[in-house]
């Protein structure tokens, strides 16, 4: 099946890294930010109390507020590559 | 040995039946406990029902599951549906460490103690996006599987074993370690009994089944755990504040810890720690950032336990059970959904309880303080006045001895291991000691499903890397030779360390090497009348049988030294793993070459670091440049290092003994040595891009590879020939 698709397979192999490599990279630019850059600013952040629950919110980043990012995260990943996989073809069947 | 009777797909169909009674089955073995604790049955017969029965449990689950095909040894025949191997995973990596002694350490680290948490958690972003995927679309065994394919050769696939036993081993022994510790504080069983206890427990599960039998009892354990860790903090939080969420309303209770201090410090009854003066005893507020670790340590734990998460090897071969690349991704998600279910309830436990000693114990009359820490302080983890806090009287008799105490319990004078704060809730909590005791069982679980994990990880390394792969191609004559060369190290190794005094008047060196005599009269003649694939079971079992034995042997031991080093166990899987597993996916053009000079300069500088920093402070002081780390508050440094190198005490303390003050406190950059990743990592990266542009770029054939890794569609690479 393969072979029937040699003159479109570069090119559409080369498309799907691309958009791939793209998606990585965005995932990764989250996950530095939420992992890093958000906690950098802790002291400022912690000026900032929660409503309600009484959290200060530097706190509450680290505690909690990144670890959601990273979970709803890794579902959006799995379903945008997934995506990816079967506008190019190269998706398995299910 | 027979497998499964019924067909696989009715087997994966009726997981969530199956799962569900079990649920049930446990709910209702609770309470029926409940009941037994009401009518009067005694707590030590509680405490047995509970770990006995779980135990039965994962047993049976291990002995049903038991399997004849290679497949299935090594990765549970690949069927395991996305959301169950996110269950496992989550029981895997959940160690005792995280179970048990997570919530101590943000006790006492407060913010600083996130670094953990945060690092525990985002690992698995760069598992998904970057490599797990795509080693299962590899179709790999093990983690040096890939590294020999994509980099040529045994050579690569030596390193990989290396570097995942030495991150493995550690760890697995602290997780032993940690079973019998558990066992032995709850049933007071004897230590080195209830560490053979757990042994026996973690065969049952792992021996005769593999991976799939690992599989099913991780799923077991990920139950058990998840209910014991969060069912007594939830009743903790319904009392304090009436509704059941505790990660919603610590928040208020760090309110009032913050509170507390104020008022401690303004009692004169806690000295804060500040830019002048730092000392151990001083109090640290619990939402200040960077008192403990300063901002580069902080955000180098958080990267190290990151980066160490995905070069995991145990980690990344849970990926390798999906039925799918797209279940990989997706089980990924699940694992880190329900791993984030236990540390994002971790802070709670540590607020709830600081809120209780800041309330209950420190600030009281020495007279009024709660009871509830006695027993603690009767096992030595809980020490007022310097003594251990058995009970009332100890405590007086050992305040009266402190010049001008005031009768009122001091900051300083309170000090408590972390392994309390999870363990004493239910107590602070007045609960019946059925929640003690499913605490405990949580605990147990937790240990035995990340021991089961590792141990599969270094028994197939050693099975199918090095027997499998490397030894047996070889001729008949040189496979004598190699496996000669290597009994006579283990023998070696045996008589060297284990001569201390054993059962009978023997030394355990002797039992040891008649033990290995028997392992060997038994799976000898197994071996020659075997098929081939007869032939790898029984050698990947024998090895598992081998290793196991050989971490309990060390963890009864209670070997402070290995059990310190786990926090290592990341920073050289990261070193060593890391570079190597994504260039190799993501650069065609790295190289063989490059590679192993990669794995090799980083993971070697980071072992460098790690050795000199613990073992040779002399050593990195005089010839390698190192100097004292600085107190992150006060930004000086920690130790006078010109004062101790004088000094003739520490002189010739080679290596360096724990008790060594430059031990683990001298280094580059103000580095701690558990972040030595920060700078293996880096240099693998460099040294892979350097070398590889100057070697030959890897063949058509070999890009035609990594481009087939890269799409889902279609078998795997790697075809297994049986």
């Amino acid at each position: 099946m393969a072979n029937e698709k040699i003159a479109d397979s570069t090119a559409n192999e080369e498309a799907h890294w691309d958009k791939t490599t793209k998606l990585m990279l965005t995932h990764l630019g989250i996950w530095f930010f939420f992992g890093y850059v958000v906690h950098m600013f802790v002291v400022p952040l912690n000026k900032i109390v929660i409503p309600i629950l009484g959290f200060p919110l530097g706190f509450y980043m680290a505690a909690q507020g990144s670890l959601i990012v990273f979970v709803v995260m890794l579902f959006m990943f799995a379903k945008q590559q997934d995506r990816i996989d079967r506008e190019h073809g190269y998706a398995e069947e299910d | 040995m027979a497998t499964q009777t019924a067909s696989p797909s009715d087997f994966i169909k009726n997981l969530g039946r199956m799962y569900g009674t079990y649920t049930g089955g446990f709910l209702a073995f609770i309470i029926l406990l409940a009941i037994l604790e009401q009518v009067g049955v005694p707590n030590k017969i509680l405490g047995y029902l509970f770990v006995f029965f779980t135990l039965a449990v994962y047993a049976v689950i291990g002995v049903m599951t038991r399997t004849a095909e290679v497949s299935e040894y090594y990765v549970a025949g690949r069927r395991v549906p996305a959301f169950y191997n996110g269950m496992a995973t989550g029981a895997d990596w959940m160690s005792a460490a995280s179970f048990v002694g997570m919530a101590g350490s943000l006790f006492l680290l407060g913010y600083d103690g996130l670094a953990w948490v945060l690092g525990w958690t985002g690992g698995f972003v760069l598992v998904s996006i970057l490599i797990g995927p795509y080693l299962r679309k590899f179709g790999a065994y093990t983690v040096p599987d890939f590294l020999s394919f994509r980099y040529g050769g045994n050579f690569a696939r030596f390193l990989g074993v290396i570097v995942l036993v030495c991150c493995s081993f550690t760890y697995v022994t602290a997780q032993i370690y940690g079973t019998g510790l558990i066992a032995s504080r709850f049933l007071g069983m004897q230590f080195e009994l209830a560490v053979f206890a757990g042994l026996v427990g973690i065969l049952l599960c792992a021996m005769l089944g593999g991976m799939r039998a690992v599989t099913w009892t991780q799923i077991a354990q990920y139950i058990v755990l998840i209910v014991a860790y969060l069912v007594p903090i939830i009743i903790l939080s319904t009392q304090h504040y009436g509704i059941p969420i505790p990660e919603l309303t610590y928040g208020r209770a760090i309110a009032e810890i913050g509170a507390r201090e104020g008022q401690l410090v303004k009692d004169g009854l806690a000295i804060l720690c500040n830019k002048e003066a730092c000392p151990p005893g001083t109090l640290r507020p619990h939402i200040q950032p960077f008192m403990n670790y300063t901002p580069l340590n902080f955000f180098g734990i958080i990267f190290c336990m990151m980066v160490g998460t995905a070069s995991l090897p145990h980690i990344l071969m849970r990926y390798f059970t999906t039925p799918s690349v797209k279940e990989a991704r997706d089980s990924v998600a699940w694992s880190l959904l329900f791993i984030f279910l236990l540390y994002f309830s971790a802070p709670a436990y540590a607020a709830f309880s600081k809120l209780e000693v800041y309330t209950n114990i420190i600030g009281r009359d020495l007279n009024a303080i709660r009871p509830w820490l006695f027993n603690w302080g009767e096992l030595g983890l809980i020490q007022i006045c310097g003594k251990n806090a058995a009970n009332l009287q100890a405590v007086l008799d050992a305040c009266k001895a402190i010049a001008g105490h005031p009768g009122v319990l001091r900051f300083q004078d309170f000090v408590i291991n972390t392994d309390v704060i999870v363990l004493s809730t239910p107590e602070i909590a007045g609960l019946p000691y059925v929640i003690s005791g499913l605490v405990a069982a949580g605990g147990l679980a937790a240990a035995l499903s990340t021991a089961d994990g590792l141990l599969l990880a270094i028994a197939n390394a050693l099975s199918h890397d090095v027997y499998y792969k490397m030894i047996q191609p070889l001729r008949m004559q040189r496979q004598w030779t190699v496996i000669g060369i290597m009994a006579a190290i283990v023998v070696g190794a045996i008589i060297w360390f284990a001569a201390v005094p054993g059962p009978l008047g023997v030394q355990w060196r002797w039992w040891s090497i008649l033990g290995l005599l028997a392992l060997v009269a038994v799976v000898y003649p197994m071996m020659r009348t075997a098929n081939e694939v007869e032939r790898r079971l029984i050698m990947a079992r024998a090895l598992l049988l081998l290793v196991a034995v050989c971490s309990a042997a060390l963890a009864s031991t209670r070997p402070s030294d290995i059990l310190a080093m786990v926090g290592w166990a990341f920073s050289l899987a990261m070193a060593g793993n890391f570079p190597a597993l994504t260039l190799g996916i993501w650069w065609k053009r790295a190289t063989t070459t490059g590679a192993i000079c990669g794995i090799l300069a980083g993971w070697g500088i980071c072992l460098f670091y790690l050795v000199v920093s613990r073992y040779f402070p002399q050593m990195g002081v005089t010839y390698f440049g190192m100097t004292s780390l600085l107190n992150p508050e006060t930004g000086k440094a920690l130790i006078n290092v010109a004062q101790i190198m004088a000094d003739p005490k520490w002189v010739a303390d080679v290596p360096a003994s724990a008790a060594n003050p430059m031990a683990n406190r001298v280094g580059w950059f103000d580095l701690n040595n558990i972040n030595c990743g920060l700078l293996g990592m880096p240099l693998g990266f460099l040294v892979i891009y350097v070398v590889s542009m100057f070697t030959k770029a890897p063949s058509m054939e070999m890009q035609a590879f990594i481009d087939e890794i890269r799409k889902p569609r279609g078998q795997t690479v790697l075809k297994e020939n049986i």
